[in-house]
């Protein structure tokens, strides 16, 4: 009866399957009868006395090699100069960064995506973006990363990140980001 | 189980064509009318409502295509000196002199027994005291809005001696949201922006709208998905809805050519752009442009034998000129700056622009050899023309600073820079040619009292 209990819950969610696998209890019964009381509970069921230490940790320290340690320890996204596609020489840490951690996990595909400001026509802008796409696309192909692992795409000015129309929120959006298409959990 | 239901829905949702209506409010009745040089002398017309169903309606539509137009000044109804004159009638002249009108239109509709409208006309020169066209259009109740339109042509083209373009349609882009999550919908609207109706469902960007200038009906652009870019062909009649094809590399920009046989367009690989053009018939693809620079935004010429288009191979933006078989490439546009988005005039003769420099955008034309060229409108940004079935008119976008993106149109003398119909937000604006071909037999220089030529 409990063990099927679980394995249904399992069906629902694995994350509830497990906390129940670890308390090794069966829901806590809340006393109020449900509209389905008796059925399996399509939500989570939490403890209502949680036991044990809270413990705490650094924000920053996202679970290696996860789409979060990507962001958050590397960085996803470079600048460039007003109607330039050149990697600026502040940029390459970065990307020598983004390099290596590809490196160390050699499962993640990524897709770059160019972007340009909102001062150019809108199909001339997708050519400029795709430019600033290819130069960090090369940029990591020489340090090694198989060409294979990495797609390319230009928004031209489609995708914004910097509202306002300031020359600091156009320096934002003239950027090339890296995305995570496959092989890194979240 | 559910879950397949939902996609199953959602999947219904994504290939159903959308007929929802984008946009039920009329345009604004107050847009500004900018004319530049006070040398501009619209003609003074009367336009009196029509008696009977939808009469009133119609005048009301007529008047404001023509004021719109910039060669027409409509008089206001409450000056009118004389009321009630029907079709059975001349003008009494010296009433509509006395209030300065150099024109007089008047009409009435009539219902037949299968419930369609006749609705007929008289267009008057009080001064010479000669009727200048009359003419009967008939059509369902439902199309009296494209009726006012097609009797908006014939008055245009009486007075100026130029063909009309009011019964027409455009598309484009509107723009929903915020500058950071911004929704754009590819739409399609009547000339004046009645009747918008949205094609796409949001979750694209939409971008480079066009007509097939040979099928009022087909359409070209581009869907721009988070991994994905893809040129669509589309007809508005049969809601079929066909990817050109899978290519290796980013696609963009794609034209028509005006026989609707050939479509030219951009691949962006490696990140290098180029100009590509692919038989719609046979789907054989020819490379058009192989250099290292931007090649793209190509636009044909009316008879199909050149093409057009930026590139900056020489170091910035420039247009350049081709024969459609990708020889003898050219540079044509002479000024410094840089020259984008090019279109081709329905008359072969002018190609419009968009130019930057001096800190904002400009919208312009030259002459196919690159000779010629002037500034239309300028603006911190603008961007995009496109030609009026007539090439009398551009279609543009235009954006304030930090602001919206409306649709804007200018006439080639630069004196006639107005909001277009459509009030909502939106971008890329394509015309589509005539809905169908205007009469011939207008009627003019018959009868007793008809204006001398």
């Amino acid at each position: 009866m409990k063990t099927s209990r679980i394995l249904k819950l399992a069906m629902v969610g694995c994350a509830v399957a497990a906390m129940a696998a670890c308390t090794r209890k069966p829901p806590v019964d809340t006393g109020v009868p449900g509209p389905d009381a008796g059925t399996i509970p399509s939500g989570p069921a939490y403890p209502t006395a949680p036991t044990g230490p809270v413990t705490g940790g650094n924000m920053g320290s996202a679970a290696p090699g996860t789409e979060q340690d990507f962001v958050v320890n590397v960085g996803d996204r470079i600048y460039f100069d007003l109607d330039s596609y050149e990697v600026r020489p502040e940029a390459m840490p970065r990307l020598d960064a983004q390099a290596q951690w590809l490196q160390r996990y050699p499962s993640v595909t990524i897709r770059i995506e160019g972007n340009a400001d909102e001062r150019g026509t809108r199909e001339y802008n997708l050519a400029l973006g795709a430019r600033r796409a290819e130069s960090v696309r090369t940029y990591l192909i020489n340090r090694g990363i198989p060409a294979g692992r990495i797609d390319t795409i230009s928004f031209g000015k489609e995708r914004p990140i910097a509202e306002g129309s300031s020359e600091d929120s156009f320096a934002r959006n003239r950027n090339a980001h890296t995305a995570i298409v496959s092989g890194a959990p979240r | 189980m559910k879950l397949r239901t939902c996609i199953g829905i959602a999947m219904m949702a994504i290939v159903a064509p959308v007929s929802a209506v984008a946009q039920t409010n009329p345009p604004s009745q107050t847009a500004d009318i900018v004319i530049n040089q006070a040398d501009l002398r619209a003609l003074q017309i009367a336009v009196v409502p029509f008696a009977g169903t939808h009469g009133a309606d119609i005048s009301n539509v007529v008047s404001g295509n023509l004021k719109r137009s910039g060669f027409f000044e409509p008089l206001s109804p409450s000056s009118f000196i004389e009321t009630g004159l029907t079709l059975a009638n001349a003008p009494n002249f010296p009433q509509w002199t006395q209030i300065g009108a150099q024109a007089v239109l008047y009409g009435g509709v009539t219902t037949r027994g299968d419930g369609r409208l006749d609705v007929g006309f008289r267009l008057y020169d009080p001064y010479r005291q000669c009727q200048l066209v009359s003419y009967q259009f008939t059509a369902t109740q439902e199309q009296w809005r494209r009726i006012a339109h097609k009797i908006s042509d014939v008055i245009y083209q009486r007075m100026t001696g130029e063909s009309g373009f009011f019964d027409s349609r455009v598309i484009f882009v509107s723009e929903e949201g915020t500058q950071l999550n911004r929704i754009n919908r590819l739409t399609i609207a009547d000339q004046d922006g009645f009747n918008p109706t949205y094609l796409t469902q949001g979750d694209e960007v939409i971008m480079s709208p066009r007509f097939s200038l040979s099928q009022p009906d087909e359409i070209t652009y581009v869907a721009l998905g988070k991994d994905y870019s893809r040129i669509y062909l589309y007809n508005l009649t049969t809601g079929r809805r066909e990817s050109l094809g899978e290519f290796d590399g980013q696609v963009l920009a794609p034209r028509f050519s005006n026989d609707g046989n050939k479509i030219a367009f951009s691949i962006i690989r490696g990140g290098n752009t180029d100009v590509y053009v692919m038989d719609l018939r046979s789907r054989q693809i020819t490379r058009l442009t192989n250099d290292p620079g931007i090649d793209t935004s190509p636009s044909f010429s009316p008879d199909g034998s050149q093409i057009v288009f930026t590139s900056d191979r020489s170091g910035s933006a420039r247009l350049y000129v081709m024969r459609s078989d990708g020889s003898g490439q050219r540079p044509i546009s002479r000024g410094g700056g840089l020259y984008t988005a090019p279109s081709w005039s329905p008359t072969g003769n002018l190609i419009a622009f968009t130019k930057q420099g001096g800190g904002q955008f400009s919208t312009g034309v030259m002459n196919a050899d690159g000779s010629g060229e002037r500034i239309l409108s300028s603006s911190y940004f603008e961007e995009g023309p496109n030609w009026a079935p007539n090439g009398r008119y551009v279609m543009f976008a235009r954006q304030t600073r930090g602001g919206d993106t409306r649709l804007w149109t200018v006439d080639l003398s630069g004196r006639v820079v107005s909001q277009a119909g459509y009030n909502g937000r939106g971008t890329d604006p394509a015309w589509s040619p005539l809905l169908d071909r205007p009469p011939t037999n207008l009627g003019m220089n018959q009868g007793a009292d008809a204006c001398p030529s």
